[in-house]
C-alpha cells in the first residue's frame, strides 16, 4: 500500500518568508468575511434583502483566493512555503514585542481551505436551512464573524493573536449556540459553552504568559527557535496549560461537558463549528505547539491520556444517546479524542491527527447536514426513537449519510479508513494501551453509527402523527452531495503519493510509525472489530425499535445516557466546591475582615461619643477650657521654676 | 513707687474679666470683660515699662489698645448680625457647634 | 504705695465688679468706663501721659461709647437674668479665675522685678516724641501691619453689618395703602400712636397720656420703657380732674399737682 513507504524521519524546517506577491494579500482571507459580518450586523434591517447572499459570496471569495494561494504555494520548493506577513507592530513593550502578523504555512493552508470550503457550503445550505426565520440575517452575520475569527485563529503567527480569533470564535459560538434566543435551553447551553471554554482560555492564556517569562517571545518562530532552552518543567507545564486550552475549545475530558448542549444551536452551525472546525482548534493548537510537545514526553503522555478518555467516553455516550444531533456530538467528541491521541503521539502522529482532522470535517459536517436534512423533513424532532424507514423518502440524504457512515466506520476506500486506521497504527507503536483504547474506540464508533443510521433510515415507522417527510431543496442537498463526495475521496486523494505527508512534514515533522503487529494483521483486526460492532447494532435495531427508550437498562446505559454524569460531577466537585469556598471566604470575610473594620469602627465611635460630651457648643464651656488650659501652664511653670 | 502692686493690680482685673468671660451670657457684656482683660494686660506693660526704664512697653501697650479698637468694631458688627438674624444677644443661644 | 494708687485702684476693682455683677447691661458698660477712667489715672502714674490721654479718649471716648450704641441698637431689654444655665460653669470659673489669680499674684510677687527706674522723659524730649521715636523706627513694621489690621477692621464691619435690601422700598402711597389695608383686615388704628402725656411739670416721654375717662393711654409710653417699668404713675385728682372736665363738672382750683 501507498502508505506504508518507510520515510525516513522528517524533521520541520524554521524558516519563515516575508510574504511578497499575491501572499501579500493573504489578510484579504479575513477581512472578507469580517466585512460580511460587519455590514450584516451593524447594517440593520435595511441588509435584511441582499444580507444572506452576501454573507454565502464572501466566505466563498476567501475560499477562491485560497485555491488560489494554494496553488501558488505548491509551485514553491518545500523550504519557501512558510509565509510571513507582519500587517503592523501590535504590542511593543520593552523587551516584548508582539507583531501583528500572519504566518501561511501547509498547516494554516490546510485549515484555510477547510475552513473557507466546507464553511463555504455550510453558508450555501444555511439558504435553505434558515429559509423561513426572520432572523436569518443576524445567523448569517455571525456565521460570517466565525469564519473571520477563526481564519484570524488559523493563520496568526503568534499566540497571542492565535488568542484573539481564539476568544472570537469562542464568541461566534456562544452567539450561535444562543441563536434560538426565546429557548431558555438555548440560552442555557450558550452560557455553559461560554464558561467551560473560559477554564480552557485560561489554560491557554497562561501557557502564553508562561512561555513569555521562559522565553520572551510569543511567536510560532520564536518559540520553536528558543524551545531547547527551556527546562523540562517548563515544557511541561506549557504542554499542559496548552491541553487545558485545547480541551476546553476541543470538548475534551475533562472540559467535555458544554458539546452536547451546544447542539441547541442551528444544525448548520453544529456541522460547521461543532463538527468540523472550531471544536478542532484544539488539535491545531497542539499540532503547532510540536516544538513544545517534541521536547516533553510527560506532556504528551498527558495528551495521549486526554485524547484515549475522551474518544472512549464520547463513543460511551454516542451508544446511549437517541438525540440524532446529540449522538453525532458525542461522536464528534470521540473522533476529535482521536485526533488529540494523534497529537500527542509526536511527529509519527501530528500528520494523522490533519488528515483525520480533514476527513472528519468532510464526513462529520456531512452527516450532520443529513441530521438537519432530517430534521427539517420531520418538523425538527431530533428524537430518533421517532424516525425510521426514511431512506426510501429522502434518497439524497439518505445516500450522502450512508457515505459519512462508511467514512466514519473505516471502510475502506472511503477517507476514515485511510485517517483512522493509520491513527491506530501510530498509537499501537506509542504504546499497546493507547492501541487497544483506539481499536476499541473504532468497534463501539461501528456499533453506535450503525445504530444512528439503522432506528434513522431502515427498521420500522415510528413517525408523529402529522410528520410527513419529505426530501430538501437543493440549496440543502448539494453541499450534502459534495461532502460526500469529500467523504469517499478525500481520504484516498491525501495519502496519494504520500500528498499530505509531504505537504505537512515541514511544519510538523514525520517519523514512520512502526506498531508492534505487521500492519496488515492491524487492517484485518481492525476491520473485525468495526464489523463485530455493525453486527451487533444490525441485530439489535434492523427489525425494529423501541417507539420510548427502554428505562430498565443497565448502570452503564443509564450513566451513558447522562452524559458518564459529567454534569453532576461539575456540578458536585466545582459548583459546589466553588460554593463552599465562596461561603468560607464570606465568613472570613464577614467575620475578619469586616470585624476588624467594624471593630475599629466602634472604637472610634465610642471614643467620639465619649469626647462628643465635652461639646456642647456653649462658647462658655470652650472658653472655660481655654481659662484651665492657662491656669495649668501657668502651674506648670510656677512648679519648674520652683 | 512700688511697680509690684500695679501688676497684682493687673491680675485681679485680669482675673475678674475672666470671671466676666465665663459667667456672663450676654454677649455685649462678655466683650466688655475682654476689653477688661485687654486692659489689665495694657496695665501690667506700661508697670513693667515702668521698671525697665524703657519706653518700649507703653508701645506695645499702644498697638495693643489699636488691636482692641479693630477687634470690638469687628465682635461688635458680629453681635448686630447674629442678633438681626437671632433677636437676641445671648452667646447662650449659638450653639450650632452642639455635637 | 501712694495715696492716688489706693484710690484708683480701688475704684478700678469696684468697677470691674460692678461690671460683673449687674444685671443691666448699660450699667456694666458704665462701671467698665469708671474702671477705665481710673486705670488712665494709673498710667498718668506710671509716667505714661500719651497712653493715659489716649486710654480716656479711645477706650472711654470711643469704644465703650461704641458699646453702648450698639446696646441701644440690640435693645435695652431685662431679659438678661443673672441665673446660671450651665451646669457647674460659675462654680468652675470663679475658681478656676481665683486659682489664675492667685497664681498671677504668686509667681509676681516671688518674681524679682527691678527697682522702680524713672523713665527719663526729658532726656527722650518728653513722652510722645520717646514713643514715636520707637514707633517708627523699632516698631516700624508693626504700625503698618496696625494700618493694614485698621482697615480690613472697618471693611470688614461694613461688611458683615450691611443688610442687603431684599424687597424693594416702599413708596409712601404704598405704606399708606398697606397701612389701611391692615386697618380693614385687624382694625390697627392707621394714625400715628397718641403723644406722651404734657403736663405743666412733666412732659417727658415716661409719662403716659391720660383717656378722657381718667384712664391711662398704655400705647402713649415707648415700649421699651414698658417694658423697663419705668412708666411714672399718674396723680389720682389730675385723672379725676380730667374725668369732670370732660363731663362738664366744677373743677377743683388749685388742684394737686407736682405731687407724683
Amino acid at each position: 500500500m501507498g502508505y506504508t513507504l518507510a520515510f525516513e524521519a522528517i524533521s520541520p524546517i524554521a524558516n519563515t518568508q516575508v510574504a511578497t506577491g499575491s501572499f501579500a494579500y493573504l489578510w484579504l482571507l479575513i477581512a472578507l468575511p469580517l466585512i460580511g459580518a460587519l455590514v450584516l450586523l451593524l447594517g440593520g434591517s435595511r441588509t435584511n434583502s441582499f444580507g444572506p447572499l452576501l454573507a454565502v459570496l464572501m466566505p466563498a471569495t476567501s475560499f477562491g483566493f485560497a485555491v488560489y494561494l494554494w496553488l501558488q504555494m505548491l509551485g514553491l520548493p518545500k523550504e519557501l512555503r512558510s509565509q510571513n506577513l507582519v500587517l503592523f507592530e501590535w504590542i511593543n513593550i520593552g523587551s516584548f514585542q508582539v507583531p501583528f502578523g500572519f504566518q501561511l504555512d501547509p498547516l494554516s493552508m490546510s485549515f484555510v481551505l477547510l475552513i473557507t470550503g466546507v464553511g463555504s457550503l455550510i453558508h450555501i445550505y444555511s439558504l435553505g436551512y434558515m429559509d423561513h426565520d426572520p432572523g436569518k440575517r443576524r445567523f448569517f452575520g455571525y456565521l460570517n464573524l466565525f469564519v473571520a475569527a477563526m481564519l484570524l485563529l488559523v493563520l496568526a503567527d503568534n499566540y497571542l493573536l492565535l488568542y484573539v480569533g481564539w476568544e472570537g470564535v469562542g464568541l461566534a459560538s456562544y452567539l450561535l449556540i444562543g441563536y434560538y434566543q426565546h429557548k431558555p435551553s438555548a440560552a442555557a447551553a450558550a452560557k455553559k459553552a461560554f464558561v467551560v471554554n473560559r477554564v480552557g482560555d485560561v489554560g491557554l492564556s497562561l501557557a502564553i504568559m508562561l512561555m513569555f517569562v521562559a522565553f520572551h517571545t510569543v511567536t510560532f518562530a520564536g518559540i520553536s527557535e528558543k524551545a531547547e532552552q527551556g527546562s523540562a518543567t517548563v515544557l511541561f507545564l506549557i504542554g499542559i496549560f496548552l491541553l487545558i486550552g485545547a480541551a476546553g475549545k476541543s470538548a475534551q475530558v475533562p472540559l467535555q461537558s458544554w458539546l452536547l448542549d451546544a447542539m441547541e444551536g442551528p444544525t448548520p452551525v453544529s456541522a460547521l463549528i461543532h463538527a468540523a472546525t472550531m471544536v478542532t482548534a484544539g488539535v491545531y493548537l497542539i499540532v503547532r505547539s510540536n516544538s513544545i510537545y517534541d521536547l516533553s514526553v510527560a506532556a504528551q503522555n498527558a495528551v495521549i491520556l486526554v485524547g484515549a478518555v475522551t474518544l472512549l467516553a464520547g463513543a460511551a455516550i454516542g451508544m446511549a444517546k437517541d438525540d440524532i444531533k446529540k449522538a453525532l456530538a458525542a461522536s464528534t467528541m470521540s473522533q476529535i479524542g482521536y485526533m488529540v491521541l494523534a497529537a500527542g503521539l509526536g511527529p509519527i502522529g501530528y500528520v494523522y491527527a490533519i488528515m483525520h482532522l480533514l476527513t472528519h470535517g468532510f464526513f462529520k459536517a456531512g452527516m450532520f447536514l443529513g441530521a438537519g436534512s432530517v430534521m427539517h423533513a420531520m418538523n425538527d424532532e431530533v428524537d430518533m426513537r421517532k424516525y425510521g424507514a426514511l431512506r426510501g423518502i429522502m434518497m439524497i440524504t439518505f445516500g450522502t449519510f450512508f457515505v459519512g457512515y462508511l467514512a466514519i466506520l473505516g471502510v475502506p476506500p472511503f477517507a476514515g479508513f485511510y485517517s483512522k486506521d493509520l491513527i491506530i497504527e501510530a498509537a499501537f507503536d506509542r504504546s499497546i494501551i493507547a492501541g487497544v483504547a483506539t481499536l476499541l474506540g473504532a468497534g463501539i464508533t461501528a456499533f453506535y453509527m450503525s445504530r444512528l443510521i439503522l432506528m434513522t433510515f431502515f427498521s420500522n415507522k415510528r413517525w408523529e402523527d402529522d410528520a410527513h417527510p419529505h426530501e430538501s431543496g437543493l440549496t440543502m442537498t448539494i453541499p450534502m452531495v459534495v461532502l460526500a463526495i469529500g467523504s469517499v475521496s478525500s481520504g484516498f486523494l491525501l495519502t496519494y503519493n504520500d500528498a499530505l505527508k509531504s505537504w505537512l512534514a515541514p511544519v510538523t515533522g514525520y517519523q514512520t510509525p512502526e506498531p508492534p503487529i505487521a500492519i496488515p494483521v492491524l487492517i484485518a483486526i481492525t476491520l473485525a472489530t468495526v464489523l463485530l460492532g455493525v453486527l451487533v447494532a444490525v441485530k439489535l435495531y434492523l427489525k425494529e425499535a423501541a417507539r420510548v427508550a427502554p428505562t430498565d437498562v443497565s448502570i452503564f446505559t443509564k450513566a451513558a445516557r447522562k452524559d458518564l454524569y459529567g454534569d453532576a460531577i461539575n456540578e458536585a466537585v466545582f459548583m459546589r466546591g466553588g460554593q463552599q469556598v465562596v461561603n468560607a471566604t464570606t465568613a472570613v470575610d464577614n467575620s475578619v475582615v469586616e470585624g476588624s473594620v467594624n471593630f475599629i469602627g466602634r472604637i472610634t465611635l465610642g471614643l467620639s461619643s465619649l469626647v462628643r460630651a465635652t461639646q456642647t457648643g456653649y462658647t462658655r464651656n470652650y472658653a472655660l477650657a481655654m481659662l484651665i488650659g492657662v491656669a495649668l501652664l501657668l502651674l506648670l511653670a510656677a512648679i519648674v521654676r520652683l | 513707687m512700688d511697680v509690684t502692686n500695679y501688676v497684682i493690680l493687673a491680675a485681679i482685673l485680669f482675673s475678674i474679666g475672666a470671671v466676666g468671660v465665663l459667667v456672663r451670657r450676654n454677649a455685649i457684656v462678655m466683650f466688655m470683660s475682654i476689653e477688661l482683660m485687654l486692659n489689665a494686660a495694657n496695665l501690667a506693660f506700661v508697670a513693667f515699662a515702668q521698671a525697665n526704664g524703657t519706653f518700649d512697653g507703653q508701645v506695645v501697650a499702644f498697638f495693643v489698645m489699636v488691636v482692641a479698637a479693630a477687634e470690638v468694631v469687628i465682635g461688635l458688627a458680629i453681635i448686630m448680625a447674629i442678633f438681626r438674624t437671632r433677636k437676641t444677644a445671648s452667646i447662650d443661644e449659638a450653639n450650632l457647634l452642639r455635637a | 504705695m501712694s495715696i492716688t494708687f489706693a484710690i484708683c485702684a480701688t475704684l478700678s476693682v469696684t468697677g470691674a465688679l460692678g461690671m460683673l455683677l449687674s444685671k443691666r447691661a448699660v450699667h456694666s458698660a458704665l462701671f467698665v468706663a469708671l474702671t477705665m477712667i481710673n486705670l488712665a489715672v494709673l498710667y498718668l502714674q506710671l509716667s505714661a501721659p500719651f497712653l493715659g490721654m489716649v486710654q480716656i479718649i479711645v477706650y472711654t471716648g470711643a469704644v465703650m461709647m461704641l458699646f453702648l450704641f450698639v446696646l441701644m441698637i440690640v435693645g435695652v431689654d431685662s431679659s438678661d437674668s443673672l441665673t446660671e444655665t450651665l451646669k457647674g460653669q460659675r462654680v468652675t470659673a470663679i475658681a478656676v479665675a481665683v486659682a489664675l489669680g492667685l497664681l498671677l499674684t504668686t509667681s509676681i510677687g516671688s518674681a524679682v522685678i527691678a527697682t522702680d527706674t524713672q523713665l527719663d522723659t526729658v532726656l527722650a524730649g518728653g513722652n510722645v516724641q520717646a514713643i514715636a521715636n520707637l514707633m517708627f523706627s523699632k516698631y516700624v513694621l508693626a504700625l503698618e501691619v496696625t494700618a493694614a489690621l485698621l482697615v480690613t477692621a472697618a471693611v470688614g464691619a461694613m461688611v458683615l453689618a450691611h443688610r442687603e435690601r431684599i424687597t424693594p422700598k416702599l413708596s409712601q402711597r404704598e405704606q399708606q395703602k398697606a397701612r389701611f389695608a391692615d386697618y380693614a383686615l385687624t382694625g390697627k388704628h392707621p394714625g400715628p400712636l397718641p403723644s406722651s402725656g404734657v403736663y405743666a411739670r412733666h412732659n417727658a416721654v415716661d409719662t403716659p397720656a391720660l383717656l378722657p375717662d381718667g384712664s391711662v393711654s398704655t400705647i402713649s409710653v415707648p415700649a421699651p420703657l414698658q417694658a423697663r417699668g419705668s412708666v411714672r404713675d399718674i396723680n389720682e385728682e389730675d385723672a379725676q380732674q380730667i374725668v369732670d372736665l370732660t363731663q362738664g363738672n366744677t373743677v377743683i382750683e388749685g388742684g394737686q399737682d407736682g405731687r407724683n
